[in-house]
């Protein structure tokens, strides 16, 4: 689920990777202040190790299927939320650069989703709290399915709001919101099983490991009620403003994109044309309240000269653009091409 | 197990293409990760009906991959194995977006098809930009060029750390995985408990691994930032570049050359 550079607006790109530089800074400067020196080598093994886990797959039985571990609920319980954060953070980046999961514009909103959720709002109010400090067996199994289970609940969530906020893909919310959230609810439950019994068998291995995570900030201590509060606020905030921002400037960039496609050039109002698309618009819609596009495209004729206008058709200037494209993919190859030749012949003393 | 090799394999190829010696790898990083940036940014900014302006901006990538000397086909075949999520939530778009934007001659093409159209050129050019930037930089020194530019210092030491023991670990869960393989029958033996079991003990192994490099750290009197040679200096050559391309990728963002050039030919012709 990470989510992609290709999906996202730049509004939103911009103001995700505003808030998870915040966090990153945020838990950069407290992991420092509280610098116990172990935690950094470990940090980094551990992101490694995260890496190679994600590696291995088990098989899930009754399915045929295989998976593996997401781990940002395992970084948690075993690092604390700000040391986690920034290790999953770590990861995401490299993956990012090396696999190009996601992309690097997509990365504040990937950190976000998979890094903040489980690291910041799973991790120190549900988990801490209904698993207390030193939990009997079966309830730490419990409590970290559930955990689990919101936190790739959450990420999914977010992921359909921010592409749904920018505007690039058609899935409407509710349908997107249909297809994620399943897939998750299952995954979460895998994860949590499988996080669970690696805690477990830790627990009875070196049960010293878990401790200092635990006991350094107690449950509840560390975030009073107000501070939550205000964090929510200001998360509403953000998100509204994003989603707002979208709201009102869409049909803008829609207008703007269709006067780009039929090369600016004036258009006439076609009556019958426009009427029968209008219709056919009309009919197709499947969602016509999340259609952005039918409240700037719909004939309204008491409306503004520029609700008039119509759809564009005009077989020449997209023609142009047609093989206009082709023309430049030819030539960027073709330079590519006589760049690396260059290089090759300067490599040998060729000339 | 085999995939777990042929992925490391991959990824240390992709890694060791950072060693070139060409002119770009010499470039101060940080030019080269600030230009990747306005590339993405201009690239992400355009309308979602928008294909043809797209396609100019293909130029950067290829002529990185010319004057950086990096094997096409490799990337290429990198780029179009990746099957990122926005494909799959972009191929809904010609389902649900069926009005007509534009005819060529008889065939009527929708704006659903237009905008996965978008997607997709969208996703071969960020995609392609990253690679590039890492086969040409290098991760190490993007880690420096992202510290200067104001990351704090304790997660570039964090991303140091996750690059430098990335391969250690990777091997050791390969070979684990490999034992369970041999001992397993299909795919009993390999269910939930004995990879949990087997996860939970790579834990460990890493943890005390973490404290060996910790104490062999201190040792060598580590306080809490890595001391790096500085190799780079941003000069006039870093300048060029960096205000060359953003420029060009404004141009391109203003304007839409393969329109004009399109028109041009069709004109030849009428």
């Amino acid at each position: 689920m990470h989510m992609a550079d290709a999906l996202l607006s730049p509004a939103v790109g911009g103001s995700m990777w505003a808030a998870s530089a915040g966090a990153i800074a945020y838990s950069s400067a407290k992991v420092r202040r509280e610098l116990d020196d172990r935690k950094v080598p470990l940090m980094g093994v551990l992101g490694a190790f995260l890496f190679a886990a994600q590696m291995i797959n088990f098989s899930i039985p009754g399915t045929g299927s295989s998976g593996h571990l997401g781990g940002g609920l395992l970084l948690a319980i075993l690092l604390g939320p700000h040391a986690a954060f920034l290790t999953i953070a770590s990861v995401l980046i490299v993956q990012a650069l090396f696999f190009a999961d996601g992309g690097l514009l997509a990365l504040g909103c990937n950190i976000f989703n998979m890094g903040f959720f489980p690291a910041f709002v799973v991790y120190p109010f549900i988990y801490r709290n209904l698993a207390g400090s030193c939990p009997g067996r079966g309830r730490e199994t419990w409590v970290t399915v559930l955990c689990a289970v919101i936190g790739l609940q959450l990420g999914p969530f977010a992921v359909v709001l921010e592409t749904v906020a920018s505007g690039i893909a058609e899935l409407p919310f509710g349908t997107f919101l249909l297809l994620m959230l399943p897939i998750h609810l299952a995954i979460g439950v895998v994860e949590g099983v499988v996080t669970a019994a690696i805690v477990s068998f830790v627990r009875k291995a070196r049960p010293e490991i878990l401790e200092p995570a635990a006991t350094a900030a107690p449950a509840g201590g560390v975030w009073p009620l107000r501070r939550v509060l205000l964090g929510f606020l200001l998360l509403a905030v953000v998100t509204g403003g994003v989603v707002s921002a979208f709201a009102s400037k869409d049909p803008d960039g829609l207008e703007w994109a269709i006067a780009r496609i039929t090369g600016g050039s004036e258009l006439k109002a076609r009556g019958a044309l426009h009427q029968s698309l209008a219709r056919l618009q009309d009919t197709v819609a499947l969602f016509p309240e999340y259609d952005f596009r039918s409240s700037a495209l719909k004939p309204e004729p008491a409306a503004a000269p520029r609700a008039e206008r119509p759809l564009s058709v005009h077989p020449g200037t997209s023609l142009a653009g047609m093989i206009g494209s082709l023309a430049v993919l030819l030539l960027v190859v073709a330079s590519g091409l006589f760049l690396k030749k260059r290089n090759l012949r300067k490599a040998y003393g060729i000339h | 197990m085999a995939s777990i090799d042929a992925a490391l394999l991959d990824f240390q190829r992709l890694d060791r293409l950072a060693a070139g010696t060409s002119a770009l790898h010499r470039l101060d990083p940080r030019a080269k990760v600030l230009v990747v940036l306005v590339f993405l940014v201009s690239v992400i900014s355009f309308g979602r009906y928008q294909v043809s302006a797209l396609v100019p901006f293909f130029v950067f990538p290829a002529a990185l991959i010319g004057l950086a000397d990096l094997p096409a086909g490799y990337l290429a075949r990198k780029v179009a194995l990746l099957c990122p999520f926005a494909l799959v939530v972009g191929v809904f778009n010609p389902l649900l977006d069926t009005d007509i934007q534009l005819y060529l001659g008889p065939v009527a093409i929708s704006g659903g098809w237009l905008s996965f159209a978008s997607i997709l050129v969208r996703t071969l050019l960020t995609v392609s930009a990253a690679l590039i930037l890492l086969a040409t930089t290098g991760f190490p020194a993007i880690c420096r060029a992202l510290e200067q530019l104001g990351m704090p210092k304790v997660f570039a030491v964090q991303l140091l750390f996750l690059y430098r023991y990335l391969f250690v670990l990777a091997e050791e869960g390969g070979r684990a995985a490999r034992a369970r393989e041999l001992r397993s029958f299909g795919t009993k033996g390999q269910g939930v408990s004995s990879y949990s079991s087997l996860i939970a003990t790579l834990l460990l192994k890493t943890w005390l691994r973490a404290e060996r490099i910790h104490m062999a750290m201190l040792a060598r009197g580590f306080t809490g930032a890595f001391q790096i040679r500085q190799n780079y200096r941003f000069g006039r050559a870093e300048l060029l570049y960096l205000c060359g391309w953003s420029a060009l990728f404004i141009l391109l963002r203003l304007t839409n050359p393969a329109e004009l050039l399109g028109s041009l030919v069709t004109g030849l012709f009428s």
